[in-house]
């Protein structure tokens, strides 16, 4: 498709301004100013809209296809929170008010908000506080460590390292390394979970922190939990809970009784805000109470005349990490969602996330390697291997592209990395029975399609606006923008 | 594919005496499993590394592997031909493909590195 | 319930096919221990989506929201145009996913090498990444590129760079063990002597804002020149509608430039989300964190995009990562590219004239004002600092009860600054809007 800048036609028009009312400024220095104007296209507002609107379409999305994204947890985005979220009383609200002298009087509908979701979220992850300032998953990864770094140096603890298992997200290992703690990797078990005697060697007083999601990436639920956490704390560390997989356990299990100290939630997975094509998200941090003291400021306090102010002064906080409060118009919609599911539809998440992904496990492992050893079920997520295909020369890729062609989004590829072509499966509870059959059917037939005539898959996708993309020509070409 | 002039890592770098130069690459093997190669991190010429250390890196689109230096030593000259060319390494991973020389510490060390056949040998037994 | 399809009768035949030992939901929940289960959350139970509108609706009801906003630090009151929610409301954008398979994915990513095409064509850069969470994180990931790319230890930062910022930088960077240095506090432009007497061979970077904090206007070519004669890089954070007439960081020798992109048809939203963007020049690409679309073709020679560079990112390189940022804000960098798409060329031109032009005036309004002190020293954009007889907190509570947000007592991060006030205006300002504002302000001060 042509791009926003080659529709451009000098004269055109996309918007109106009001008509200068004051005096023109006098001139700026030549030295101050640029010496062209802004190389932006000159298009009409139905020309701009047309454009996107085409540009849309070539997308897959929530709303009309299946993502069964492992790790994701691509689940229905309601409407109604989307409403709430733009309410003028929300998106009109400038950010430093509440830093001008009787502010927070003017902003009590968005304090209570963010009260009453961290108030939500402390009793949903079984944590004594949290934070909603970081703006997504990895930053309240970042956020945590940071929390984790202050409450070492404020105790004199020496640390240097942080455990991570083999299985762990990317994110985990970037994030300790950006904090400044070296990363040593705890390799998994057969059954997927921590390997229990090469932790035991691992872990010393020089530990800062353990980092773990529950259930791991392979879709299982480590039933030691709670004794990795007390040897963790034994040695001085802390534990870290990414809750990327917290669909899983909702209204179940809290990560705060397993033994976590600090937790960090995806509200863009667990809690439904829409996932934007890559952003906006949050990512809100949890914490037990010795942590509260390190916490970013401001935190939100309940006066005793039932108000709500801002509290800046907390001398051992680790400071900003956001400019403000937190993704405020992301926190709203996950506050509906919460209010509208409460205690019973939660635990209806929960459950019904475990029963879809142990149901399609089951119509899946007889065509597929399971990842790991799933006799005593998985959770929301489950890994195969399409190690059987890759023998007739299909890949876990050319499965992906295959279903793109039916129309269905891949499920995440290669990831984790322990298990060789891995296809991680997450269908979340919002999907029903019919949507599981099919997508089996579709995955079965693949199977059979990689046995009968792998040399098909080579030219996957057909049906979609662009077939198979040459990624090796984009870095080389490194056409990254398009200039003047 | 083995060059029988080279001696090896087990870590897949190949080193070969020049003169009184050691020039370094990757094996046959390594290009392989990498795939295509798009970007070559060159080191800094006069920098020292010790046997060990990370001095460069390659990547394909989807993966990054550190080259590790074989023996301790401080860089002579890399091999800029693969700023724009870096498929190279994959096309002649022995010649053409070269990533780096240095002027070793101790040109002995190269004798504890892996004969050609004890590569091979490491190689079957993967 | 709600967005959940399983039957009870699904249910059962769910799982009789995976075969548990007594064939409940809860035999597949038998790894958690037993202790640790809880029935139930504290929770209330669920409310309708009607009821659930109720109570937010009756909370929102506690925030005041019309008054006439004068206040800027950073994040402005600029108006949005209708079709960028109309666009970005579209379910195809909202509810797609981060676009890794780029088969499936080409509006969002085409979409993104626009973005990053316009906010290269807007400070003239050679490449921009997909976003950062906002311009503070921005300048914390453009400070560490400054790191790597030099392999130096030294970052030298303005005291006129937004003090919330830099506020943010020190909190990433407490546990790391990276020098920094900020010159003597000036109002105006920044002091190139102090600035140069700083930068030397262990420098990394220079950190500087155009417009700074006070709304003053400045060409940093000099500063450039300092940095580069002793091998360090000039960060440049910027205010995009200003970039409608401003000098360029390009133009100025920048070598990253970061900014924060709210003023771009993003609301206000108290406090998020917000966009930040990152452009640099050719040489530091592969040094650059976040998500990168570049151009590519198919098997069939058809043009399309996809993520790239991957290889300098988290799920790649993992703990030799440039930055663990994954998630960013793409659906904000989608409004940013239609705010500028619309306005073009000449709207940005006349949009940041107009907010210029308004802000002189009331500026000529203000000095009229008895015991008012403009800030005149130097040219300034859409902001700018004025002195008052009185504690401007008083003033600004007065203001408050007569409905507006009259504008930010900066001595909250600049305590030498107890009399001075940081007042913003932006095209919804009408000249009779801020000739009534001047009006109260002398009123709340002599009446």
């Amino acid at each position: 498709m042509e791009l926003i800048f080659d529709k451009s036609k000098e004269g055109r028009k996309g918007y109106t301004l009001p008509a200068r009312d004051v005096p023109k400024a006098a001139e700026l220095p030549k030295s101050l100013l640029r010496a062209e104007g802004a190389c932006l296209p000159s298009v009409t507002e139905n020309e701009v809209v047309r454009h996107f609107t085409n540009l849309s379409i070539l997308n897959f999305n929530v709303d009309r296809n299946f993502y069964p994204l492992g790790s994701c947890t691509m689940k229905y985005n309601p409407k109604f929170t989307e409403e709430i979220a733009s309410r003028e009383e929300f998106t009109s609200q400038h950010p430093l008010l509440p830093q001008l002298p009787h502010g927070a009087a003017i902003c009590q509908g968005s304090l209570s908000v963010l009260k009453g979701l961290e108030d939500a979220l402390s009793e949903i992850a079984g944590m004594d506080a949290f934070t909603l300032q970081p703006l997504a998953g990895a930053h309240g990864e970042l956020t945590g460590v940071m929390l984790i770094a202050a409450y070492h140096r404020k105790h004199g603890n020496r640390k240097k390292y942080v455990l991570i298992p083999d299985s762990g997200h990317g994110t985990n290992p970037a994030t300790a390394a950006i904090a400044g703690y070296e990363v040593k990797t705890i390799p998994s078990g057969p059954d997927g979970c921590l390997d229990m005697e090469k932790f035991k060697e691992t872990l010393n007083d020089e530990v800062a922190a353990v980092m773990l999601t529950s259930p791991n990436t392979l879709g299982v639920f480590n039933p030691r939990i709670k004794e990795i956490a007390d040897l963790t704390h034994k040695a001085g560390g802390l534990m870290y809970y990414d809750g990327a997989n917290l669909n899983a356990i909702l209204g179940k299990v809290r990560p705060g009784d397993l033994g976590f100290d600090v937790v960090h939630i995806n509200l863009h997975k667990t809690f439904s805000t829409p996932h934007g094509g890559g952003g906006p998200g949050a990512g809100p941090v949890g914490v037990k109470k010795e942590l509260i003291p390190f916490l970013p400021v401001s935190r939100v306090v309940r006066r005793t005349d039932g108000s709500f102010a801002l509290n800046y002064n907390e001398p051992d906080s680790i400071g900003y990490v956001a400019p403000f409060y937190g993704n405020f118009l992301i926190l709203v919609r996950a506050y509906a969602y919460i209010l509208h599911l409460g205690a019973d539809g939660l635990k209806e998440v929960g459950e019904n996330a475990v029963l879809n992904a142990n149901y399609l496990l089951s119509l899946l492992k007889d065509y597929y390697t399971p990842g790991c050893d799933y006799s005593n079920h998985c959770m929301h997520e489950f890994v195969l291997s399409a190690d059987q295909q890759k023998k007739s020369g299909v890949s876990a890729l050319d499965i992906a592209k295959a279903l793109i062609d039916r129309g269905v989004h891949p499920p995440t590829v290669y990831f984790p990395l322990i298990v060789k072509e891995a296809l991680m499966i997450e269908p979340t509870e919002t999907e029903s029975k019919e949507t599981l059959d099919r997508f089996a059917e579709v995955m079965i037939a693949l199977a059979g399609e990689a046995r009968e005539k792998p040399e098909s898959f080579a030219e996957l996708p057909k049906n979609t606006p662009v077939g198979r993309l040459d990624e090796v020509k984009a870095v080389k070409q490194m056409d990254l923008c398009s200039l003047c | 594919m083995v060059s029988k002039e080279c001696v090896y890592t087990e870590k897949h770098e190949w080193a070969r005496r020049d003169d009184d130069k050691v020039v370094i690459g990757i094996s046959d093997y390594a290009q392989q499993e990498l795939g295509e190669i798009v970007f070559v991190e060159l080191p800094r010429e006069g920098s020292t590394y010790a046997a060990g250390d990370a001095a460069a890196t390659i990547e394909s689109v989807k993966t990054v592997s550190d080259i590790y230096i074989p023996v301790a030593g401080t860089v002579s000259s890399v091999n800029t031909a693969l700023e724009n060319s870096p498929e190279q390494v994959n096309s002649d991973p022995y010649g053409e493909g070269w990533v780096f020389s240095i002027t070793p510490e101790r040109m002995e060390d190269l004798d504890s590195l892996l004969s050609p056949e004890a590569y091979e040998k490491l190689l079957e037994e993967a | 319930m709600s967005y959940i399809a399983n039957t009870p009768s699904d249910r059962e035949v769910m799982l009789e096919k995976i075969g548990t030992a007594s064939g409940t939901i809860d035999d597949l929940f038998k790894a958690v221990p037993q202790s640790l289960k809880i029935d139930s959350l504290n929770l209330p139970p669920g409310k309708s989506e009607y009821e659930v509108k109720k109570v937010l609706g009756q909370l929102a009801s506690g925030n005041t929201s019309h008054l006439q906003c004068f206040v800027g630090g950073g994040f402005y009151d600029h108006y949005i145009p209708s079709a960028i929610d109309a666009l970005t409301s579209r379910s195809e954008f909202y509810t797609a996913y981060t676009p890794y398979q780029p088969e499936a994915s080409q509006g969002t990513l085409q979409a993104i090498y626009e973005f990053q095409s316009a906010i290269c064509r807007i400070t003239g850069m050679e490449a921009a990444n997909a976003s950062m969470y906002d311009g503070g994180t921005a300048i914390y990931e453009a400070a560490m590129m400054a790191l790597r790319i030099t392999g130096r230890n030294k970052i030298i930062i303005d005291k006129g760079l937004s003090p919330i910022y830099r506020k943010m930088i020190y909190s990433y960077t407490s546990n790391l063990s990276i020098d920094f240095e900020e010159p003597p506090f000036t109002l105006g432009k920044c002091d190139r002597k102090a600035i140069a007497g700083m930068v030397d061979e262990e420098t990394a970077a220079v950190v500087l804002q155009n417009p700074n904090f006070f709304g003053v206007i400045d060409d940093h070519s000099d500063i450039a020149e300092i940095c580069h004669g002793k091998g360090a890089l000039l960060i440049e954070s910027v205010y995009p509608v200003s970039l409608g007439i401003l000098k360029t960081p390009r133009e100025m020798g920048a070598d990253i430039v970061v900014g924060e992109g709210q003023s771009l048809g993003i609301p206000l939203s108290f406090g998020g989300p917000y966009l930040g963007f990152m452009a640099t020049m050719k040489p530091y690409i592969r040094k650059m964190p976040g998500r990168i679309a570049g151009k590519t073709t198919d098997r069939h020679g058809k043009e399309g995009y996809v993520l790239t560079l991957q290889t300098r990112e988290q799920h790649i390189r993992r703990d030799k990562a440039t930055s663990n940022i994954c998630t960013n804000q793409a659906l904000c960098a989608l409004r940013a590219l239609i705010f500028l798409s619309l306005y073009g060329r000449t709207g940005l031109k006349e949009l940041a004239h107009q907010c210029r032009d308004k802000a002189e005036f009331a500026k000529a309004k203000l000095r009229e004002v008895k015991g008012i002190t403009v800030y005149e020293d130097e040219p300034t954009f859409n902001e700018f600092l004025i002195t008052l007889p009185i504690d401007p907190r008083t003033v600004i509570s007065r203001m408050m009860d007569r409905g507006y947000a009259a504008g930010f007592p900066v001595a909250r991060y600049y305590p030498e600054l107890d009399k001075s006030l940081l007042v913003a205006i932006t095209e919804k300002r009408t000249k009779q809007e801020i000739s009534i504002f001047a009006e109260m302000l002398e009123d709340v001060l002599w009446n």
